[in-house]
């Protein structure tokens, strides 16, 4: 698996990051202006604040956690497979089929496929919040709790992989998925960033049970707070966390295999 | 010897959706149908057909991009469906129409990646790719984005990218297509090469009978998804049975000559064009006594005449034409 | 005259054939939408009235601002006059019986009509019945949201061009574009609605031309401005950006003349 999965996809990484560290001010500027584009929900978030001491039950220190956890996973998946969303393009310009006929797994090449590091500059802001939440919200800070939090992050960014692949391989089927996947990847990262108990029951459920995206920044950001959910729900739930980004990525394989194996036996 | 590639009786279905959104139709195409052929190591065979007839379809078959319907297939001892990665470490692919390079990187960039991607290692790499750039005259636009190529420089790249790996088969989807004749002639020559120096299996699909004649011992043609022709090109000569051409300069433009042996085909002014049924000399003995003859030429029917009969024979040939001299 | 016409039907022509991109694009934005009205709720639940606004309000605002989206490209497309000048077809433009500037204005306005069309009035529709929004009955309120949707996208053109003209002078445009969306979506209240920012920043934010592509449209439509104010900063920043355009494209047409592209 190692060996041909992440050697593969780091040595790809490697060889993209050396074609674009040729245009170093180009990257730089780019980097900066997406760091400043996700910045600025940072600041309307600051802003909503500025009106209420707390949203749902959460503080502004809270609030930051959750953003924190949502921005930082959601935006190191999309460094890391972003690129995957391509997969219609490719497809249509036969450049799949070129991928197919070499000796790495397609996934592997589609996600390296124009590996673009200035994405680094949107995970910037969701690093501040995490850092500036965590400091100010009271968490009882202890060996283990970091290791938790390395988890969580972990499984957050791994869950949102997962979500993403999955949108992703609606392409083999439906040409037009793209545009529509972004209203559950990107639609479903925004409602994350707030805390899930300003919304009304029914999209609290569709975010837990159906895409799970609750389990990237709500139910972490209630395991480090170690606070009651205002939405009453099982407070059992925010210990699964690392089980429902297993369960997700697993799924999102299958997924892909089936939508590789459709492709191949349908032609295209 | 195991052959490099071993098909029997391949098949490969479409299913196609068909009429207006409410009252779609379903139904079944068959692009291929019952193809079989194998080809030796060290042979290189052109696979021939009219659009539309499965070249494309065999050759996705081929590469492990397309599962087959039916039949039993075996590329460099694999089954490309089932082992489609392991297999692709072995084989050189090449589309014509669609670029195996990266579009926004340069030719260097692209080859780099092209290196990790089939695990070379950087010693044997950097021989193999100074021998490429060489062969192939890649030097003057390494550093050229490949979107900025021309067509020939950037099928040479592909070329070179497809070799970097040193595969025992290499696969052509329409090398040639859209080239300059300069460009024909040095891929040509560079594929011709590499077959005699390395023992290299190619296997190419084209649409340039010149490519055939250049490159080809053996041809295998498919019409319709089914193998009409499988040898040499004697043979194909033989099966497709093709009138010499006496190309006639008048002294003065005429009516269409009548003389044993010939039929007039076509006239333009001057110069008529006869194809012959009978022995040349009698025929040019029988002209001249009848005509005044500025001057004449005698034409081999081209491959293209012997395939454009093929072809136009299209279902009618059922079992593959035993070739002449199949390699 | 008739050109400018001609023109401007190609525009909506060109577009009119990606039928289920359009689908898929009102989809999102409805997605959008609902996620911004929600957390705007959220906060209109702490405090009912935030400078004089209400929350039936930003919510309204919201779902124009994802109206606009289309007809003010706010995140592109970006207008590709510096990729013309590299690969040179904008010799072809140059040779056109009509000022340049012209020509991308009339097929960007059709763009933006047909966005207007077949995409802000579905995406509002949805919104206003989703959240039960108390819509205006007086027909000149609507009369106004519409010239002042005209006047945004005409507005929304003027920083595209600008931003485009920019890949004459620092060989690529992408740079300025990328700050540029992001700038477009802060600057405009279409991320949230300048009446919740501090006050000096929303006072700074609504003298500058990105507040006319979504805050001005949404504040005289909700009668919380004076209609020909608003009306009337949209139209000088349009005249100010396409006169600026105009100076500035000429005298970068010039020099690629000058140098032979």
């Amino acid at each position: 698996m190692v060996d041909r999965v992440l050697v593969p996809y780091a040595l790809l990484v490697w060889a993209w990051c050396r074609a674009a560290a040729q245009y170093p001010v180009s990257l730089m500027l780019l980097t900066l202006a997406l760091l400043g584009a996700i910045g600025s929900e940072l600041v309307a978030l600051l802003f909503v604040f500025g009106h209420t001491e707390a949203l749902g039950g959460f503080t502004l220190a809270e609030a930051l956690l959750v953003y924190g956890l949502a921005v930082t996973s959601f935006r190191t998946a999309d460094l890391l497979l972003g690129n995957i969303e391509r997969l219609g393009e490719h497809i249509r310009d036969g450049s799949f089929d070129v991928m197919l006929v070499r000796p790495v797994a397609p996934l592997v090449q589609l996600a390296t496929d124009g590996f673009s590091l200035r994405r680094v500059g949107a995970v910037v802001p969701g690093v501040v919040a995490l850092a500036v939440g965590l400091a100010s919200a009271g968490v009882a800070w202890t060996a283990g709790r970091v290791a938790v939090l390395a988890v969580l992050l972990a499984s957050g960014t791994a869950l949102c992989c997962a979500v993403w692949l999955a949108g992703a391989c609606l392409q083999f089927f439906v040409a037009e998925a793209r545009q529509l996947a972004h209203s559950v990847t990107y639609g479903g990262q925004a409602l994350t960033e707030y805390p899930l108990s300003i919304y009304p029951r029914a999209v609290v459920r569709a975010v837990t049970f159906v895409v799970p995206l609750a389990f990237v920044s709500y139910q972490p950001a209630l395991y480090l707070l170690d606070r009651p959910d205002p939405l009453g729900l099982w407070p059992g739930l925010r210990h699964l966390c690392p089980a429902v980004a297993v369960l997700g990525c697993v799924l999102a394989a299958l997924a892909w295999r089936a939508g590789l194996r459709h492709y191949r036996s349908t032609g295209s | 010897m195991e052959p490099v590639v071993d098909a029997r009786g391949l098949g490969r279905d479409f299913v196609r959706t068909t009429g207006p959104l409410l009252r779609r139709r379903r139904e079944r195409v068959n692009a291929v149908h019952d193809v079989t052929f194998s080809v030796a190591p060290g042979e290189i065979v052109g696979y021939l057909g009219p659009n539309g007839a499965g070249k494309s379809t065999t050759m996705k078959m081929l590469t492990g991009v397309l599962t087959p319907t039916r039949g039993r297939l075996r590329v460099c001892g694999l089954e490309p469906a089932r082992h489609r990665t392991r297999l692709a470490a072995r084989v050189g692919v090449v589309f014509g129409q669609r670029t195996t390079l990266w579009w926004d990187l340069p030719l260097r960039d692209s080859l780099a990646l092209t290196r990790h991607l089939y695990r070379v290692d950087a010693a044997t790499h950097s021989a193999r790719l100074a021998e490429l750039v060489d062969l192939l005259d890649l030097g003057p636009f390494l550093g050229t984005p490949v979107r900025q190529l021309s067509l020939g420089q950037r099928m040479r790249g592909d070329l070179a990218a497809a070799l970097l790996h040193d595969p025992g088969l290499l696969v052509l989807d329409e090398p040639t297509i859209g080239l300059d004749v300069v460009s024909k002639s040095a891929i040509r020559g560079f594929l011709l090469r590499r077959n005699a120096e390395r023992g290299t299996t190619i296997l190419l699909t084209t649409h340039d009978l010149g490519d055939v004649e250049r490159l080809c011992r053996r041809v295998v043609v498919i019409d319709h998804g089914r193998l009409v022709f499988d040898g040499g090109l004697d043979g194909l000569r033989a099966t497709a049975p093709t009138p010499r051409v006496l190309v006639v300069d008048l002294a003065a433009p005429a009516d269409p000559v009548e003389v044993a042996g010939a039929r007039t085909v076509r006239v333009e002014g001057p110069r008529q064009w006869l194809e012959l049924s009978a022995n040349p000399a009698e025929v040019i003995a029988a002209l001249s006594r009848s005509h005044a003859v500025a001057d004449l030429t005698l034409r081999e029917p081209g491959i293209e005449d012997v395939v454009a009969r093929l072809y136009a024979r299209g279902r009618g040939a059922e079992a593959p034409a035993p070739g002449g001299t199949a390699d | 005259m008739r050109v400018f016409c001609a023109v401007f039907a190609l525009g909506l022509r060109r577009h009119s054939t990606y039928r289920a991109a359009t689908l898929s694009a009102i989809v999102v934005n409805c997605v959008f939408g609902v996620v911004n009205a929600l957390v705007l709720l959220a906060v209109f639940d702490a405090r009912p009235r935030i400078n004089g606004y209400t929350a039936a309000d930003a919510v309204t605002q919201v779902f124009v601002a994802q109206a606009l989206i289309g007809v003010t490209a706010i995140f592109g497309p970006p207008l590709d006059v510096g990729g013309r000048v590299r690969d040179g077809s904008v010799a072809a433009d140059l040779l056109r019986p009509v000022d340049p500037l012209l020509w991308w204005l009339a097929q960007d306005l059709g763009r933006a009509v047909f966005g207007l069309l077949v995409r802000s009035v579905p995406t509002f529709a949805s919104g206003a019945v989703l959240f039960a929004l108390p819509l205006p009955a007086d027909p000149l309120r609507w009369a106004v949201l519409l010239a002042s949707a005209v006047l945004a996208a005409l507005v929304g053109f003027g920083l595209r061009h600008l931003y485009a003209l920019s890949a004459f002078w620092l060989g690529d445009s992408r740079g300025v574009e990328s700050v540029g969306w992001l700038l477009g979506p802060f600057c405009s209240g279409m991320l949230l609605p300048l009446t919740l920012f501090p006050d000096a920043a929303a006072a700074v934010l609504r003298l500058l031309p990105w507040a006319a592509l979504v805050q001005v449209p949404a504040e005289v439509f909700l009668g919380r401005a004076d209609a020909a104010g608003g009306l009337l900063h949209q139209a000088l920043w349009a005249a100010a950006l396409l006169a600026l355009g105009a100076v500035l494209g000429s005298r970068a047409r010039r020099r690629v003349v000058v140098q032979g592209g």
